[in-house]
């Protein structure tokens, strides 16, 4: 007989119920599976009621995480046969409001990533004009905000993270991560004005550094880190505000 | 169309190990606090005279005392153990497009920190 798994499902059907449950199926075990060819296997052979996001199958789209027995991760990167021949345990990224199944609202998230402004921002002042081409950036430039700018907004390290499940207004990991990518980048001028949010009270001092972003992070940009560098800047400015007030930049 | 959201209740650091590793490092603030307001304590006590500075000294040898110092010191050290560590997150430096070895990082407060533990030893043991 060929080898099965069980899989325990959150299942959340509005229309139905109040209260979510789970649902426990039963799929083929292969080496080669990862746990999100078990749920489509699930969605196309026995339930097609269960609902949950995926699309490049290759950890590069951001769009399948989940929570794999209480720990975020991509089900496109899970392996079955790391949890075979236990059962797993599969629910919607924790911290966030549940939509259906493992489909969760992401509107939070994506209003924080616009607060952060994630993009350069150059004086208007200081711009210059097309004719003299781009703003070069030396390798080494390059190499010390690379890591940051490798998030695919996953969402994993928002799941890993207990102070935004307690707290959702914390501006979160990622976001602060790609607002400290563009405070590195040479070629950007914006950081007074990601600072309202990154360093307001509902930003990087929310941060109690626990660390498990920057784990659970599929593509090691390590949100914990930026977080920190981030305090560090903001405590040198507050610093240089009261040792050298005429110093203030306009 | 109603949104469900999960309650997270207050057992939430139980659930994984990491989480509860945070926690006692969380924890451990207070005995270093705790210390803290000992030194101070210490220090008060001596300019009491040297009769109150005796009487502190005989208290601190009691059992309780001294098995209440190996508590702190073990929660230090795994206060101190585990900040270093993450040390190289903060403080991330560059030679040219190469980032400087994390290990090396910690391992400078590591040194700073035998360093500082041995002057200590040497002026309090004269050793």
């Amino acid at each position: 007989m060929a080898e099965t798994m069980k899989l325990e499902i959150f299942r959340y059907r509005p229309e139905k119920e109040k209260e979510p449950s789970f649902q426990t199926y039963k799929v083929p075990f292969r080496e080669d599976w990862v746990v999100l060819d078990a749920i489509n296997h699930i969605k196309d052979e026995i339930d097609g009621t269960l609902s949950y996001r995926w699309s490049c199958q290759m950890g590069v789209c951001g769009s399948c995480g989940i929570m794999i027995n209480n720990v975020p991760k991509l089900s496109c990167a899970a392996f079955l046969k790391d949890y075979y021949p236990d059962k797993i345990r599969i629910e919607p990224l924790t911290g966030f409001p549940v939509e259906r199944d493992l489909i969760f609202e992401m509107d939070d998230f994506m209003t924080k990533l616009t607060e952060i402004q994630p993009y350069i921002i150059r004086k208007e002042s200081e711009e210059k004009p097309l004719e003299e081409g781009e703003h070069l950036q030396s390798p080494a430039e390059l190499a010390h905000y690379k890591q940051y700018s490798m998030c695919i907004n996953c969402m994993l390290c928002y799941a890993a993270c207990p102070v935004y499940a307690l707290d959702s207004t914390f501006i979160g990991p990622a976001a602060i991560a790609l607002g400290q990518r563009y405070n590195m980048d040479s070629r950007d001028q914006g950081r007074d004005a990601r600072q309202e949010v990154i360093a307001s009270h509902d930003g990087i001092w929310e941060c109690t550094f626990v660390g498990e972003c920057s784990v659970v992070c599929p593509k090691d940009v390590d949100p914990a880190a930026a977080i920190q560098r981030a305090k560090v800047s903001s405590t040198v400015d507050w610093f240089k505000d009261i040792l050298i007030p005429w110093g203030k930049k306009k | 169309m109603s949104v469900y959201h999960r309650p997270v209740s207050n057992t939430w650091w139980l659930k994984r190990k990491p989480y509860i590793l945070f926690m006692i490092r969380e924890l451990t603030s207070v005995f270093v606090a705790g210390y803290c307001i000992f030194l101070l304590v210490l220090v008060y006590k001596l300019t009491q005279g040297a009769n109150a500075y005796d009487n502190f000294m005989v208290a601190l040898k009691l059992p309780s005392s001294v098995a209440l110092h190996l508590i702190s010191l073990a929660f230090v050290l795994y206060h101190t153990i585990t900040w270093f560590n993450l040390t190289p997150k903060i403080l991330v430096l560059y030679r040219g497009e190469e980032r400087i070895n994390q290990g090396l990082v910690a391992g400078t407060f590591y040194a700073v920190w035998a360093v500082i533990s041995f002057m200590v030893v040497w002026l309090v043991l004269g050793v």
